[in-house]
Parts: structure tokens; C-alpha cells; sequence
């Protein structure tokens, strides 16, 4: 009968540190689990006291990698508790940074995390001499990405020019107008991106969850809208908590969420599955190549929904410099903020592994005295240990070797982003 | 370096990257510098990078640690490092200076764990967030929040040579000058730039936003001038030590 004894501690090529637990004895599998192991961060402790206009900037060291999407979603929170409207410019210039984060991530998690173990080699380092095109590629579209936000916040990791009601720095016509002869030059890199992850042999295996995400009728929802399920539930953003139902269990290390089945998915499948209609006509294109139509419900394909999502950010960050262009930069007033004798705002954006939520309450002087933070990585943890949990009798005849290796690639198609850990718990073990 | 070239590695000088609490944003800056220094690979064999590589290498001459020492259990894990490194770097604000993770410290310890994690609080094991250095012995450090991709690369060339590496000494408002930027304090906003050390390029007052004290102090910066200089430009005390505090709670509330 089978034994497979396996303890990955720290999974590489992840944001963060978690470990896979993985115990079956003749052919039971007696423990089976990924762990988070990270050293809580306290966030949402320390920015009590601290004042409005600091929020972004603190909250954005949440994550080096997504710090765009954590700034966004904390001004969201911000402006909203404090009742600041956004100019249709402001609205703009955030969903073209964003896009350029979501390009610059998911590239980074495409190329540089998931592979490498296609190509069968530790990580991109090697393929630099085997596989230079891919590599060149890879960087060149990373450099990009990272241009595109510089070009918009001064740089991609902790965003500096956003602030709360609108940009502190404008990009120049000419900077737009040079990004956008960059953007569709790259068409031809992310045609060549799709070809490559179509080509790959994706680990077999199907199992439907409930999917969640924001959702707007207008637009591939990244930065506000509401939230929305596939099975079938909408609510407005202030009501995160009804779909997070953060819960403890006594053999995990992070809160884990679920809302109307044991638990549920978050991150770029689960709005492809959520918001395919919206999805700009060339990332149609490229989901058919990739072999994808809602509902897509093998997990391994959330690298690939990221293919497709990086596709459409491309094309969208080309319409919306358009629309720059076409109104012109202009020097706008910052709009007013009101204290209102103290408020309180949800924001919420899906980030490139998710829907994130802040919630801040501000006092009369724009003082923090409370805040909340939910992020994607623990949105899905419970649902990445069904997988994990569903998963491993498939493929339980294969060598300990093999069986680790799918694991390790199933957790990091999740991409979870440890990092984020304002939520993460420390359990000891009994 | 003071290991002797092996055959194995040609020589290449073996580099690992190690994390605390952080956000891992340095890393990657790291992992971005290769876009426009993809020779670096040539110059030295990364046999540790856990963000980015499986590999786990546990011979090596040089680390790069990022990230704040925050528990007792991380000590260990420090001193283990130091012990098999020939050059330890502190890489980026929350090693260098323990960053925002010190904000916790403005807070007493038991109300912030019990504030994230309500009645599972003593399963924290926490305490104040402070600089690798206050654990182990440092030997160089790459300022900043995040770390400037030139600056990490000079770094690393220095180290190659076996020359000091080039971190400057004086505050921001020099760098500042030479690009031409209009001040902070005639635009009606607020900056850290006259006590803050240079080598960003004064990345934030040229985005029109003021220094936030990312990069730490100058040495024998003039902290009550530049209070007066905040409060001369219409801030109270509250918000003059919340500027303060952002990335330096360590060094202030020492």
C-alpha cells in the first residue's frame, strides 16, 4: 500500500511562506494540508491614529506586488467614507495604472512562477540559456508593465503620484503617446504569450466551486462594481462581510472564508468565469485559443485566465490612453474632503489575486480609529485545500517526487500572495 | 569576498536572499533589476531566492535579508544567516530601519494582537518590530521603501569589488536641487527631504508629494529644525510626529 510522507517548508516561487503537509499512510491519506507560516504584520492595528492622506501609502506596504491594487482599494475606502467624487481624468489614469499592475503581476506569476515547472527547471534563471526568446519576452513585457505605472504613479511598487482624490503628478501627452506605440507594439509579445500557454500540458483535473468577484455592467469589473457569485448572489460592496464569513479552524495557520458552499474562488478564473461578456474581443480571442469558455473549472487554469486577463489589460490601457488623448491632461482642483463628524467607507477592487476589501472609520479630523482589511490569498485558502484535499487520490499512484511537484504547482496556480497577511494566524499545532 | 573560488561555481561569488516581516517588494526590485542588468547572472551565482527559485542553497558568501526582525523565533533564523555569511546585507527600509512594521510599536503589543486577532491573541508570537541590525552584525546597507533598482546595483558591484558601498550621506533636498524641483514647502506641502538621506533621487517631491523618511536619517540630522520647519509650514505636533513615525517609530521612539 501507498505511503507518501511529504513537508515542503516555505513553497518556493510564491509571495510569502506557507508549507505543504502531506501524510497518507497505506493508501489513507491521513493528513493533507497547506499551512501558512508567515510572521503577522498587524496592519490593521497600527493605521488606527493615523491620518486619511497616509492610509494608501501605509496600506500599499501591505504587498510589494500588488501595492497598486492595495493603494486603490484603500483610497476607494477613503474617499468614500470622506465623500470625495472622482473626476472621469482621475477615474482614468486609476484604471490605466491598475492595468498596469494587473499586466505586471500576472506576468511575473506566468512566466517567472509557473514556467519553470513546465520546462522542468527551478526557476526562470536557467531558461534564460535554453529558452532566451521566452525570457526576453518576459522581461520586456515586465519592463513595460513597470513603465506603464512609473508613467502614470512615479513606479509600479508603492505607487507615489495617487493620492486621495485624484494624482499629485500628471503624465505628460507625449509620455501617453509614447506608452501607447509601446503598448501595440507589445500585441505581437502577447500574441506569442498565448501561443506559449496554449502549447502547455495543464495538469488534468475538474472541480467546480462558487466563484466570486466584483462585477459591473459596463466593464471587466477591476476597481469598484458590486460583488457578485456564480452561484447566483449580488451584493453591494458594504456588505463584504455576508460573502467573506471569515472563520477559524483549529488545524490552519490563516482565517479562511466561505460564503454559500464550504468555500470559494477568487482571482483572475474566477472572473473570467464571472465577467467573460466583458472581456475585450482580442482576450475572447485569445481564451479560444487557450481552449477556454466559461465555465472553466479546472484550477491549474488560472495561470491561463491571467493569460487572457493580461490581453485585455493590454487593450484596454490602448483605449483609455485614447481617451486621454482625445480630452486632453488636464490640471485639475483636488476635490473637497468632508470629515462629516466622522464616517466610515468600504473600498473594494479585484486586485490580480482577487477581490480585496478595506474598511476604514475616520474620526471628525480624518483620524483612522478603526480598520479592516480582507484580502484574496485567504478568500481562497479554504477553497486551495479542497483542491489540494480532492486532488491528491487522483494522482496518489504516482512517485512521492511527482505527487509534490503537482502539488507545489497547484498551490502556485492559486498564486497566493502570503505577504498580504493581515488576517494570517500563527496556530500551534496539537 | 573571503571564501576561495570553486570549480564548481567558477569562481561567481554564491548570493542568497533571505525575508522577515516584509512585503517582499525589494525583492522584487530585485527581480526587476534583471531587466536591464541581465548580466548581473554572469557575476554571481543566486543559490537562495526563494520569492523567485526552488533551490535552497545553504552555501553562500553573501545574503541579502529583507524584512524587520518581529519575534524571538526570528533571531535564530538571523544569527544562523550571519553565521554562514561572509557579507550581510540589510536590504530596503524594513531591515534597515523596521519601516511601517514598527508602527505597531506605537501601540502596546497585547492591544495590537488582540485588535487583528480577537481571542486567538497568545497564539502571537510577537514582539516589537525592530532593524536586523539590533540582532545581528550588518555590513552594508541598501536604504529604502522600496529599495532604488540603481542604487541595489551599485551595491552590488561595490561588494564585487570589495569597495564601500555607495550610500550617500546627505539628505534628499540635494538631490532634490539638482533636479530642479520646485520645493514641497513653497507648494504648500510637507517633507521629510532636509533630514532624510539622499540616493532615491528625490523619487517623491519630484512626483509633486513629500519625502515620507523612507531611507532613514542623515547622520546627525537637526530633528528640532525640521520640526519647526513642519510647524512653521502649519502642521500640529500630531501630524509632525505622524510624518515622522512612518518609516522611522524605531530610530524616534528610541
Amino acid at each position: 500500500m501507498t505511503n507518501v510522507n511529504i513537508n515542503v517548508h516555505y513553497v518556493t516561487r510564491v509571495e510569502g511562506h506557507g508549507d505543504i503537509v502531506v501524510d497518507v499512510k497505506n493508501g489513507q491519506i491521513k493528513e493533507c494540508r497547506f499551512e501558512v507560516v508567515e510572521a503577522p504584520r498587524f496592519f490593521e492595528a497600527f493605521v488606527r491614529g493615523r491620518p486619511y492622506y497616509e492610509l494608501s501609502h501605509i496600506t500599499s506596504r501591505i504587498c510589494g506586488i500588488c501595492s497598486v491594487g492595495h493603494s486603490t482599494t484603500s483610497l476607494r475606502a477613503t474617499e468614500k467614507a470622506l465623500g470625495v467624487e472622482l473626476s472621469e481624468q482621475t477615474v482614468l489614469l486609476r484604471k490605466l495604472l491598475f492595468h498596469g499592475e494587473i499586466i505586471d503581476s500576472h506576468v511575473l506569476h506566468t512566466y517567472y512562477l509557473v514556467a519553470p515547472d513546465f520546462f522542468g527547471v527551478n526557476s526562470v534563471i536557467p531558461l534564460a540559456k535554453t529558452h532566451t526568446d521566452v525570457v526576453l519576452r518576459a522581461l520586456k513585457i515586465k519592463k513595460l508593465a513597470g513603465d506603464l505605472c512609473a508613467l502614470v504613479a512615479g513606479r509600479h511598487t508603492h505607487p507615489i503620484a495617487m493620492t486621495v482624490g485624484g494624482f499629485t503628478y500628471l503624465p505628460s501627452e507625449a509620455g501617453l503617446r509614447e506608452m501607447k506605440a509601446r503598448l501595440e507594439e507589445a500585441r505581437a509579445d502577447m500574441d506569442a504569450t498565448v501561443t506559449l500557454f496554449a502549447s502547455l500540458p495543464w495538469p488534468q483535473f475538474e472541480r467546480e466551486t462558487e466563484y466570486i468577484s466584483l462585477k459591473k455592467d459596463e466593464e471587466y469589473a477591476f476597481i469598484d462594481g458590486v460583488i457578485t457569485s456564480s452561484d447566483g448572489f449580488t451584493y453591494p460592496i458594504e456588505d463584504y462581510r455576508k460573502v467573506t464569513n471569515e472563520w477559524c479552524v483549529p488545524f490552519s495557520t490563516a482565517k479562511w472564508a466561505r460564503h454559500n458552499r464550504d468555500s470559494y474562488m477568487v482571482g483572475a478564473l474566477a472572473r473570467f468565469n464571472n465577467n467573460f461578456d466583458q472581456l475585450h474581443p482580442r482576450a475572447k480571442e485569445a481564451a479560444a485559443r487557450l481552449g477556454m469558455k466559461p465555465l472553466v473549472t479546472n484550477p491549474f487554469l488560472n495561470t491561463a485566465a491571467q493569460v487572457v486577463e493580461m490581453v485585455h489589460s493590454l487593450e484596454d490601457s490602448i483605449e483609455i490612453i485614447d481617451q486621454l488623448l482625445t480630452r486632453g491632461i488636464q490640471q485639475e482642483k483636488p476635490p473637497a474632503v468632508k470629515f462629516n463628524g466622522g464616517s466610515e467607507g468600504v473600498g473594494a477592487c479585484d486586485v490580480p489575486r482577487g477581490t480585496l476589501f478595506h474598511h476604514y472609520v475616520y474620526d471628525e479630523r480624518g483620524i483612522c480609529t478603526q480598520a479592516n482589511c480582507i484580502i484574496p490569498t485567504n478568500q481562497n485558502m479554504a477553497n486551495l485545500n479542497a483542491d489540494i484535499q480532492a486532488f491528491l487520490p487522483l494522482i496518489l499512484d504516482r512517485p512521492q517526487e511527482e505527487i509534490r511537484l503537482l502539488l507545489e504547482m497547484l498551490v502556485r496556480a492559486y498564486d497566493p500572495c502570503i505577504s498580504c497577511s493581515t488576517h494570517f494566524l500563527k496556530v500551534q499545532f496539537v | 569576498m573571503t571564501s576561495e573560488p570553486t570549480a564548481r561555481n567558477n569562481g561567481k561569488p554564491k548570493v542568497a536572499f533571505f525575508d522577515f516581516a516584509c512585503c517582499e517588494g525589494c525583492q522584487l526590485t530585485v527581480v526587476d533589476a534583471l531587466q536591464t542588468h541581465l548580466d548581473l547572472l554572469d557575476a554571481v551565482e543566486i543559490v537562495q531566492f526563494r520569492e523567485a527559485i526552488s533551490d535552497r542553497g545553504e552555501d553562500y558568501q553573501i545574503a541579502f535579508i529583507e524584512g524587520s526582525c518581529t519575534r524571538k523565533a526570528d533571531e535564530a533564523r538571523l544569527e544562523k544567516i550571519r553565521a554562514q555569511a561572509a557579507i550581510v546585507v540589510a536590504l530596503g527600509a524594513c531591515a534597515h530601519t523596521a519601516g511601517v512594521n514598527a508602527l505597531k510599536n506605537l501601540h502596546p503589543l497585547q492591544d495590537v494582537r488582540r485588535w487583528v486577532y480577537g481571542d486567538q491573541a497568545e497564539w502571537y508570537d510577537t514582539y516589537e518590530a525592530r532593524p536586523i541590525s539590533t540582532v545581528i552584525e550588518v555590513d552594508a546597507v541598501i536604504p529604502g521603501c522600496p529599495i532604488d533598482r540603481e542604487e541595489f546595483i551599485g551595491v552590488v558591484k561595490a561588494l564585487l569589488l570589495g569597495r564601500k558601498p555607495p550610500i550617500p550621506d546627505y539628505p534628499v533636498c540635494v538631490e532634490c536641487k539638482l533636479k530642479e524641483n520646485v520645493c514641497m514647502f513653497h507648494v504648500g506641502k510637507f517633507c521629510l527631504g532636509p533630514v532624510t538621506r539622499a540616493g532615491c533621487g528625490a523619487i517623491c517631491p519630484t512626483y509633486n508629494d513629500g519625502c515620507e523618511g523612507c531611507r532613514g536619517l542623515i547622520p546627525n540630522p537637526n530633528e528640532n529644525a525640521m520640526k519647526d520647519v513642519l510647524s512653521d509650514a502649519g502642521l500640529t505636533v500630531e501630524e509632525i510626529m505622524a510624518r515622522f513615525t512612518m518609516f522611522n517609530t524605531y530610530r524616534v521612539s528610541k
